[in-house]
This record gives structure tokens, C-alpha cells and sequence, in this order.
């Protein structure tokens, strides 16, 4: 069953008088369990696309299918309820709340969700094995690495189990070691069936992923899947 | 969202920026403060006020000759000529009226008081055994003026404590006697010190029987009668006898008035009451620019916390969870100003306890409640918009800030 299903995508944003058509007849789908790099140059509307996967965005006409279910008619408040249970994101500035510590930033989605405080513990310490980050947990973001920060924001993003992981460059900021360290940390998540879509500019992070999504001018220029074994080399 | 962990999250976001947070905790603990000190300051003249008159003598009622007279206890009075006479048997007169326990009649003057080698000028008052009783004093050596006839009186004077201790330092001046103008008087009782009251201070009165100050002062008018009704509840049946006896004693004119403690003391009561409160909405304003403090505190939060808004969006976090953790901060920040400012409010009003010892500087019940409830109020409504524009935030957008 396809875990994300778009038919019709069309998202246009209206500065003053001029019209920018970000998404374009836009039709995709993608299995659970895959793992899709959406490139393209930019301005090209891949970071658009990710939004409206997650929920963060409404397209203006179209329709979105998440694991079945019609969630473009959703409330707002429906909408939150899907992203706090679905969906994981993962920003290419990480995007943690700078206050708080790596244990209470992995905590975070747990909170808002309204889970008791010892659950939360439970799967925080849990959470900071998973990702080596056992030692750094009182440590707050600016105490952090880039690395470490965003090993933080994977684990928080993954804290409630999503169905869907969605990463927005989550490279960017990173040198090369570092970034590929994190790349292989979401593989992993892949491996184990969470579906995975990354946005990336770089080659080479495209090439790894099973399928790429090329993107031009706010359409689907290409759908290429290269095999599996491809992938891994 | 549980409410455990929003309160939790908000305070942890007012301790995270400590600059913002401890201004706006302090402009409301201003603002609350200065109402607990002003309105200390005015319940406090309030009740120094009534505790003066309240000290007059319970159930008080008293004649003073004249329709308009309104003087009260003023020794500006003591000397002035009376426009119609009361006499002492108007006051005896009064004595037989069902309604009265007890009646004191009084004449006063000024004369020189010569004793132990010393002379000074002191008030004296020509009264009655009863005055003691109707005015509650008590003695501090000896005993009043004995029961006697009005109209007869013996050679015998009681003192105010500071003429005691002016004429008589430390010793006893029971059966001492001293040359009041030209009698001679035995001093029989010393007055305990009241301290310094409203209007005439008895501490610096010589009190004689009545026959003998009109003697001395060579009339037969009194300056007042007090009375003392039978209960609380006797004191307007005392004064409507008093005005129609005295009516029919002086054919047929009312020219007496009758004032009554309660009387006084509501009028104080509510004008101090009045200056307390104004001074209050005064300090309220106060209370009201802290509120668009927050408010401002609030709005800048929002802005700075732009990101973090569009994060918990991303997380999950619905608009009206979002919302609470701003009102709850909003609330935290005037609750803790509140009650700071209630701490300061209170020191201040010890402070001018102790600086002031006979002015009661204690803030009224509600003068606190309404400053609680205005500063947790104001703090909320201001809160409100600010929150609001948080949790209307679009989501990618608020991401994007950085
Ligand atoms: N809120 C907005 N208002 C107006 N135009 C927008 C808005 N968001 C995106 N756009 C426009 O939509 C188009 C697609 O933007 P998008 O951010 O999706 O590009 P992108 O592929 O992610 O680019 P980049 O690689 O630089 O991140 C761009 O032309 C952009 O200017
Ligand atoms: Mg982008």
C-alpha cells in the first residue's frame, strides 16, 4: 500500500500581483518503507513538496493520501494530531529549542502529545543509547556539536514512531564526515521500515537513496529508481 | 499537552530569556506594592482616626450649646462664650431620662495651677464622679472626683499625667495641695496617660467639681454636657430626648445641638474610607502599564520565539496548546510580580510601622484581593493577544525565521 499518495498537486503563492506556481500537476506516489532524495536546482519547489507531505502546508487544489487516509480536509487540529503521530521532521538547521537540554528536546513531541512524564523518560533514555548521545544529555544545543545537534533532532523526530521521515537538507549545515554519519544513522531508521524522503543538492546523498525525485520549475522532471544494491555501494 | 508540563514549559521559557522576565515581574510588583503601601497608608489614617474617637467613651452623646456649633473637642472652643446657656440643672435634668446610664457635666476655663514650688497654665475642667465613667479613662494614682452634689463641691482636684509628672516629678501627688487661681485645692487622683488624643488633651487638665469651676470663672453655663446612653442601640432615643427636653426647658427654642460619637466617626470613616480607595484606583494605573508591559514582554517573545513556534507546529503542537504556554507565561510573569510586589507591599507597610508606631499601616483585605485579582487579570488579557498571534502563526513561514 502507498503511504503517500498525491494526485492533482498544485500549490501557487500570490506575491502582490504576480503568481508563483511553486507545485505543478503534481501526481506521486511512494511505498512504505522507501527511501526517495527529491532534488532539483533551486527555487525548483522541493522544500514546498516537503511541507505538504508534513502537513505544514495545504496545497491549493489536489489531493493527499497519508497511509490511506484523505488528510487534505482535515481540521487543523486533526492535522496536528497526524504530524505529532506520523510524521518526523528534520531540518537542515536543526531547529532545537535552544533552553532546553538534549534529553528534554528529544522529550519534546512526547510532551506535546500529552504522554506521562515516566513513559517519557523511559523512551528519552532509550532514545539517547539509540544515538550515542548518552553523555550529552543534560548538555543544552549550544553546549552540542553540529553532529551531535542533529542526532538530537533525528531522535526527537523519531521519538513518537512516524510512519514518515522527512529531511530538509539535513546535511546542509555539516561538513562532509559529519553529514555522512547522519546520513547513515537515517538509513538505518530506512532499514528498519520507516519511510524515508530527503531533500539534498548533493549528488552523491541522491545517488545513495532508492529512488530520486527530480524536480524542475514546481514539476516532476524525473522518477528514477536505481536498485537497491546501487544504492548501498 | 498536560497543564503539569505546559506550566512546566513556560516557566522554563520565562527563566530562559531572565532579563525580559525580571522586568516585567518587576514593573508588576511595582504596581502592586505601590497599591499595599498607599492603601496601608490610608486605612492606616482611617483607623488612627477612629481609635482616636473610639477613645472618647463608648455610647457617647453630647450637648454643646448652640444650633451650628459643630466644634467637637477643640480647645479653641474651651474659651469661647456660649451663645445660650446649659446649665448643670439642664444636665441633672437629663440625668432622670430613661434612655441615659450615666451624665457629666462640663465647665471649662484656663487658669494657673501653683504647687511645689512650680507654676504652669493648664485647661481646667469642672465636672462630676461620672465623667471618669463616660469618657472610660482610667486612674493611675488614687480616685476621681467623689460623688457629690452637683451644685456643692469639695476642695479637691484630679490631675492629668502630665501635670503630674511636670509639678510632681516621680513622687506621689495624691494629698498634695496646690493653689488653683486663687483656691486651694488637695489633689486626690492622678490620670492614667492617654496620650495625645483629638482636640483637648487630658493629660495637661486639672478636673475640679463642677460648683467650683463655675465659681471660679464666675458663671453658671456649662461648655458641654456628655452623656452616656444605656447601649448602642439607646443613642438615637438619647439624642431625640435630649433635643426635645432641653426644647421645652429653654422655652420652646432649640438652641442646643446634639452630635453624637457615631455621628463623627461615620463622616471620618467615610471620608478616610473614600481617600483609600481613590489612592488605590490611583496605584491600580500603575498595575494597568505593568499589564501592557507584559503585554509588550509578551509580543517580544512571540517575535524572538518565531522559530520555535513553527517547531512545536512541526512537532505536532495544536494552536490552542501553543496558546496556553503563552497565557501561562503571561500568568506566571504577573503572578510572580504579584506576589513579590505583596512581599514589598507588606515590608513597606512594617517599614512605616516602625518608623510611625501609632499609625496602624496594615494594607485592607480587599486593597490586597483587588491588587491580586487586577495584576493576575490585567496579565491575562495582555497575555491574550500575544498568545493569540502565536498560535494563528503559519507554520512554514515561522520556520524560516531564524
Ligand atoms: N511563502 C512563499 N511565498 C511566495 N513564494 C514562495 C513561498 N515559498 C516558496 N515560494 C516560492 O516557491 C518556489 C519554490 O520554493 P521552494 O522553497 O520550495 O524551493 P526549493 O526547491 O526548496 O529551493 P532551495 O533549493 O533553494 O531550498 C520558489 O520560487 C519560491 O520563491
Ligand atoms: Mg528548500
Amino acid at each position: 500500500m502507498a503511504v503517500i499518495q498525491l494526485a492533482g498537486i498544485e500549490r501557487v503563492f500570490h506575491l502582490g500581483d504576480s503568481e508563483v506556481h511553486a507545485l505543478t500537476h503534481l501526481d506521486v506516489s511512494i511505498e512504505a518503507g522507501e527511501y526517495v532524495a527529491i532534488m532539483g536546482p533551486s527555487g525548483s519547489g522541493k522544500s514546498t513538496l516537503l511541507n505538504l507531505l508534513g502537513l505544514l502546508d495545504r496545497p491549493n487544489t489536489g489531493t493527499y493520501h497519508l497511509e490511506g487516509r484523505d488528510v487534505t480536509t482535515l481540521s487543523a487540529d486533526e492535522q496536528a494530531a497526524v504530524r505529532s503521530k506520523r510524521i518526523g521532521f528534520i531540518f537542515q538547521s536543526f531547529h532545537l529549542v535552544p533552553r532546553l537540554t538534549a534529553a528534554e528536546n528529544i522529550a519534546l513531541p512526547m510532551m506535546l502529545a500529552g504522554i506521562a512524564a515516566g513513559e517519557r523518560a523511559k523512551r528519552v533514555t532509550q532514545a539517547l543509547k539509540d544515538f550515542g548521545l548518552d553523555t550529552r544529555a543534560e548538555h543544552r544545543p549550544d553546549q552540542l556539536s553540529g553532529g551531535q545537534r542533529q542526532r538530537v533532532a533525528i531522535a526527537r523526530a523519531t521519538v513518537m514512531q512516524p510512519a514518515v521521515l522527512l529531511a530538509d537538507e539535513p546535511t546542509g549545515n555539516l561538513d562532509r564526515a559529519t553529514g555522512d554519519e547522519v546520513i547513515r544513522l537515517l538509513e538505518e531508521l530506512n532499514q528498519r521500515g520507516m519511510t524515508l524522503i530527503i531533500v539534498t543538492h548533493d549528488q552523491k546523498i541522491g545517488s545513495r537513496a532508492h529512488r530520486q525525485l527530480m524536480m524542475e520549475d514546481g514539476a516532476l522532471k524525473s522518477d528514477t529508481r536505481s536498485s537497491p544494491a546501487a544504492g548501498k555501494a | 499537552m498536560r497543564n503539569a508540563d505546559v506550566l512546566r514549559f513556560a516557566r522554563d521559557a520565562a527563566a530562559g530569556y531572565p532579563l525580559r522576565t525580571s522586568l516585567s515581574v518587576l514593573a508588576m510588583a511595582i504596581g502592586v506594592a505601590a497599591v499595599v503601601v498607599l492603601t496601608s497608608l490610608g486605612d492606616g489614617a482611617r483607623r488612627y482616626v477612629v481609635e482616636q474617637f473610639s477613645s472618647l467613651g463608648s455610647n457617647l452623646v453630647i450637648v454643646l450649646p448652640g444650633r451650628s456649633a459643630t466644634g467637637g473637642f477643640n480647645p479653641a472652643n474651651a474659651v469661647t462664650t456660649t451663645p445660650r446657656d446649659l446649665t448643670v440643672d439642664d444636665a441633672a435634668a437629663i440625668q432622670r431620662l430613661p434612655s441615659v446610664r450615666r451624665v457629666a457635666p462640663l465647665a471649662a476655663g484656663t487658669s494657673e495651677i501653683n504647687a511645689n514650688g512650680r507654676l504652669r497654665e493648664a485647661l481646667v475642667a469642672g465636672t462630676a464622679s461620672t465623667y471618669l465613667e463616660v469618657r472610660s479613662f482610667k486612674m493611675s494614682q488614687g480616685q476621681f472626683l467623689p460623688v457629690a452634689d452637683w451644685n456643692r463641691g469639695a476642695p479637691v482636684a484630679v490631675i492629668g499625667a502630665k501635670i503630674q509628672q511636670e509639678i510632681f516629678p516621680g513622687g506621689s501627688a495624691v494629698g498634695e495641695l496646690i493653689r488653683l487661681g486663687d483656691r486651694r485645692l488637695r489633689i486626690v487622683g492622678v490620670l492614667k496617660s492617654t496620650g495625645t488624643g483629638l482636640g483637648m488633651n487630658t493629660d495637661e487638665v486639672v478636673f475640679i467639681p463642677v460648683a467650683i469651676a463655675q465659681a471660679m470663672f464666675n458663671t453658671n453655663t456649662l461648655f458641654r454636657i456628655l452623656i452616656e446612653a444605656r447601649s448602642r442601640d439607646h443613642i438615637d432615643a438619647v439624642k431625640r430626648e435630649v433635643a426635645s427636653l432641653l426644647k421645652a426647658r429653654h422655652g420652646g427654642e432649640e438652641d442646643v445641638t446634639v452630635i453624637t460619637q457615631d455621628a463623627v466617626l461615620a463622616t471620618f470613616d467615610k471620608l478616610l474610607r473614600a481617600l483609600t480607595a481613590a489612592v488605590a484606583g490611583i496605584a491600580a494605573i500603575s498595575l494597568a502599564v505593568a499589564g501592557i508591559l507584559v503585554m509588550n514582554v509578551m509580543l517580544v517573545a512571540v517575535t524572538q520565539r518565531t522559530s520555535e513556534i513553527g517547531l512545536l507546529k512541526a512537532l505536532g503542537a495544536r494552536g490552542d496548546t501553543i496558546r496556553n504556554a503563552f497565557m501561562a507565561e503571561a500568568a506566571m510573569l504577573s503572578l510572580v510580580g504579584a506576589l513579590t510586589g505583596y512581599g514589598l507591599g507588606l515590608f513597606g507597610a512594617f517599614v512605616l510601622r516602625q518608623m510611625y508606631p501609632v499609625f496602624p499601616a496594615y494594607p485592607p483585605d480587599w486593597a490586597v484581593v483587588a491588587a491580586l485579582v487586577t495584576a493576575l487579570s490585567t496579565g491575562l488579557l495582555f497575555g491574550i493577544m500575544p498568545a493569540r498571534r502565536a498560535a494563528r502563526m503559519d507554520p512554514v513561514e515561522a520556520l524560516m525565521k531564524h
